[in-house]
Parts: C-alpha cells; structure tokens; sequence
C-alpha cells in the first residue's frame, strides 16, 4: 500500500481525468454505434444497423473519397513545398529569422480567422485571387461555388496552414544531418540533384515518415473550413467525414450513424498510419 | 540569387492572405465591394472595427478565449507535470503498462469520442457552461509524454540531498522539479494556450448562449448571420482582432514554443 500512495497522488488526477473524459466517452462511443437512440430513454440494441445504413448510404463513399483526396493531396503538396522551403532556409543568411518566422506563423493562428480571409480571397467577384490571376490572364473562377474547384480551394488554404508545422521539423532533420556527408559526395563529383537525392533525402527519411503520418492523421480529421466555407458542398464536393460526423450527431440527431462513423474513422486512421509503418522499411533509413 | 527570389515569392504567398485581411478591414464598405479589388485602404477607416464592437460583443468573445485557454493552460500544465513526475521518479507495479494507457489516448482522434462526451456535460449540467468548455480539455497524454521525458533527463543528486534533509515528496515536486522543468513547462504551456485560443469543434458544439462564445465560435456565428451581403470588412476586421493576441504570444515565445515542437517530434 505505502509504494502506490505517491504514485497515486501524483498520478490520479491526471489518469481519472482521462477516464472521465477519454476512455468511458471511447467505450460508449462504441456502444452506441451498435445501437438506436433518440436522445431520450435507454439505447435499444440493434448490431450492425449503424453500420450497414453508413456503408450503403452512397453519400458515405462519396465522403470517404473526398477525405482521402484531400488528405492526400494537401499531405503531398505539403511534404514536398515544405521540404523546398526548409532546404532554402537551412542555410543561415541574413533574414533567415524573419523568413522563418514567416512562413511558420500561420500554424498558429485560429483556422476559423484564417478560413475566413481565405473564403474572401474566392470571392468569385470580389476576391483577390481572380484579381490576381486576372493579371496572368486567367479567367474567373468560381472557386467555392464551383464543384470542381471546391476541393482544390480548401486543399490550397490548408496547404498555406500547415506547411509551417512541416517545415519546422523539415529543418530540424536537416540541420541534424552530419556535413561531411555532403561534403565527401561533392569530393567524388556529385553534383548538387545526386547529393540531394543519395545522401540528403536519404538522410532525412525518418523525419519525412513522421511528417507524414502526423499530417495525414490530422489531414483526416480536418473540419473547421469546411464547416465554415462550404458546408460540405456544392454538390457534396467537400463533403469530409467529420463534418459528416457532425452533421449526423448535432444537425440530424441520429447519434448511432454518428458513432458508426466515429468508429470507421477512427478504423481509417489507425489503418493508414500501420500501413505507413509496414511500408516503412522500405523507405526509411534505419539508424545504426 | 535564385534562392532569395524563389524565398521571396514563396514569402509574398504567406504574407498575401494577412496583408488582404489588414487592408480589407480599413477599407470602406464602398472600396471592399469595388471592380477591380483594392489591394491597399484608401482612405483609410476604421468604421469596420466600430461596427464589429458595436454589433457583436466582441470584448466578451476576447475574454471567454482568454479566460478558457488560461484555466485550461493552468490546469494542464499542473495535471501533466504531477502525472509526468510520478511516472519518472515512483517504482510501482506495471508501470510502463500504466504509461502506454496513458500513451494509446494520443492514438484516438477526438472526434470519436466527441458525441458521448456531449452527454456526459448534459448528466452533469455542464452544456452551455464554462465547466463544459474548460474541464475536459485539462487532461492530455501528450502532456505527461513531453514533460516525462524532461523529468527522466533531470539529475537526481538534488532531489535526493532535499530527501536527506527530510523534505516530502510534494515539497521536492514543487520546489525543486518544477523550477527545473520551466523551459518544458512553458513550451507546454504556449502549446496549450494556442490550442485552446484556436479550438472551434468542441467549443461549438458546448455552448449555446452568445456570452458564453470564444473568438472562433462568435466569428462563425458572426459569418452565418450575414444572408445576402456578406460584409467581408468586418469579418476582416474580427479576424485581425483575433489573431493578434495568439501571434503576439507567439512571438514572445517563439524559441521555447519550436524547441517544444522539436522535442515532442523528432527526438525519441
């Protein structure tokens, strides 16, 4: 008894914390999505329902799409216009601060203020952009009220998010890359592509696969501008799966769908990162 | 010489969506609606700012984001470095089974739990109450992770001449392990007050009341109760309001705030 009493002080009030608020909302999270509930009186058992109606909703694939296009998508373009930007910056010159600086702070700004300044930027008739792009002879587009450029507008605004968060890390890997590597390729010849690709990318292979899988978690879990820009819409272009969530939880009041989602979702994320960590060998430099 | 340009343009792109936001909100209603766009205010006015003040109870939106990330950054802090102590310095059974329960909570997106959890703050009366948007944001894995590893890294040779000297557990905890850990603590701390100042799911879905909304919540609403016209110069003008706050903590603390990122990352 006298070995756990600290533990136990110190420790409990986080751990029961977690089991008000984590583990017993998980639990019920997975009953209910086995069972019918109108919000009033007990939850009635029905197995599978939930589960069958999401799957067979043609809405449901449709959502499950989307969300995989826009992870991958603003995943991919943010990997690699992170990695452009971190290699331009490892160096140190004068201003390496406030560029820096610059592009990391859109991170932490709220998504809500800048979903809104984006939203205005697609003003079909007001915005900036098309004023921009009218300057190189592009056309209006129509942007969030376009189906086809629905998706590619809330990709672009979550690219110019997140691509900090990348970055930062990015240009951690590379400063911890040891200089004598690039060093001794550049004394046998290569020149400055072959270095990149067999001794920096190589050498940066453990940070890009943890980029990777933190920004596709998160890119799978995303809600805020779409919630705010389009509502899923038009024509459920960007219609993702928590806002889907959502939508069957606190707009339609059908709580057992809703928890069937939760629980495809959270199926979907755990798959994703264990396929990474399978396919990771393959890629990922071991350290020795 | 190609370096700087492609940086330049690259900065041009992040620094474009913040300067259309600042000019848009010191433009007149006249010039924001005007063809071609504007890309800088003139003449310059500050009648989308008296608007939104006057229109929205935007000083209580300022001080419900403020007060909520402060308690919630206070009772983080607290709950993660008393959990992250006890597991670095205490013996006790499966002790490391202990910590991966603790660690399998950062694996679950919080949206599956989101539901039951709204129910929960039904049971206990706490929906549309600061209760509800403070408590359950107070206990997080990701906490005791980052600082555990901070405490593991500590010498024990003080700890254990406080011991001598007959000092209680708590006494060493807070008087001498705290003080130490600062640099974690307040990595931790910008960390937690940026993702409560920024969090919009579950303050959304808690309240209820306009007093009661923080930033994103009253601009959201604010948004949705434009029907025809959007007037863009005020959601700009309530934008800029709200992020400069975050940013100017963020730049007070930008040194701590990325090493924080770094060593929850990259490191093992």
């Amino acid at each position: 008894m006298k070995t756990i009493k600290w533990p136990l002080i110190f420790i409990g009030p986080c751990f029961l914390g977690l089991v008000i608020f984590t583990y017993i909302p998980v639990l019920m999270s997975f009953g209910l999505s086995f069972s019918y509930w109108n919000l009033l009186g007990a939850p009635k058992w029905v197995g599978l329902e939930n589960y069958f109606s999401v799957l067979t909703d043609p809405l449901f694939w449709k959502t499950l799409q989307n969300t995989c296009i826009f992870a991958g998508a603003s995943v991919t373009l943010q990997v690699i216009a992170s990695l452009g930007v971190a290699l331009l910056l490892s160096k140190v010159f004068r201003g390496v601060g406030i560029f820096r600086t610059l592009f990391f702070l859109p991170v932490i700004t709220p998504m809500v203020s800048i979903a809104l300044v984006w939203g205005w930027l697609y003003d079909p008739q007001y915005g900036g952009l098309n004023a921009l792009l009218k300057v190189f002879g592009v056309s209006p587009i129509a942007w969030l009220y376009d189906p086809h450029w629905a998706m590619p507008a809330i990709i672009l605004l979550r690219v110019w998010k997140e691509m900090g968060y990348t970055m930062i890390i990015l240009l951690a890997g590379l400063q911890g890359i040891p200089e004598h590597l690039d060093e001794s390729a550049a004394l046998d010849g290569a020149n400055s592509w072959q270095r990149f690709w067999w001794v920096t990318l190589p050498m940066l292979s453990p940070t890009l696969f943890f980029v990777i899988t933190v920004s596709l978690m998160n890119a799978l879990q995303a809600f805020d501008a779409v919630y705010l820009l389009t509502e899923g819409g038009p024509q459920h272009s960007t219609q993702v799966l928590v806002y889907w969530l959502f939508q069957n939880a606190f707009q339609f009041y059908k709580v057992g769908p809703a928890s069937a989602i939760a629980y495809i979702l959270f199926l979907l994320i755990l798959s994703v990162t264990m396929i990474q960590w399978w396919f990771r060998k393959r890629w990922v430099l071991h350290e020795s | 010489m190609s370096r700087k340009l492609i940086l330049l343009i690259g900065a041009l792109f992040m620094a474009f969506p913040f300067w259309v936001m600042i000019a848009t909100s010191l433009m007149s209603h006249k010039q924001i609606f005007q063809i071609p766009p504007a890309f800088y205010p003139h003449p310059l006015t500050w009648q989308n700012y008296l608007n939104v003040f006057q229109n929205v109870p935007m000083i209580r939106y300022g001080f419900n984001s403020f007060f909520v990330a402060a308690l919630t950054t206070a009772g983080q802090l607290m709950f993660c470095a008393m959990a992250a102590y006890g597991f670095s310095r205490f013996q006790f059974p499966y002790k490391n089974q202990w910590f991966l329960v603790f660690l399998v909570t950062m694996m679950i997106p919080p949206q599956v739990n989101i539901v039951p959890l709204f129910f929960e703050m039904k049971t206990l009366h706490w929906v549309d109450s600061y209760a509800g948007l403070i408590v359950p944001g107070l206990f997080g894995a990701y906490g005791v992770f980052l600082l555990r590893q901070w405490f593991n890294g500590l010498p024990l040779e003080l700890e254990e001449a406080a011991r001598i000297d007959g000092c209680s557990h708590w006494q060493i905890f807070w008087h001498i392990a705290i003080p130490l850990a600062r640099p974690a603590l307040v990595a931790l701390g910008i960390f937690a007050f940026i993702g409560s100042w920024n969090s919009f799911m579950w303050p959304l879905i808690i309240t209820q009341s306009d007093t009661l909304r923080t930033f994103p919540v009253g601009i959201a609403a604010l948004k949705s109760s434009y029907r025809d016209i959007t007037d863009w110069g005020a959601l700009m003008a309530a934008s800029t309001v709200s992020i400069i706050p975050i940013v100017l903590l963020f730049l007070a603390g930008q040194k701590q705030f990325i090493q924080g990122i770094l060593q929850g990352g990259v490191k093992e």
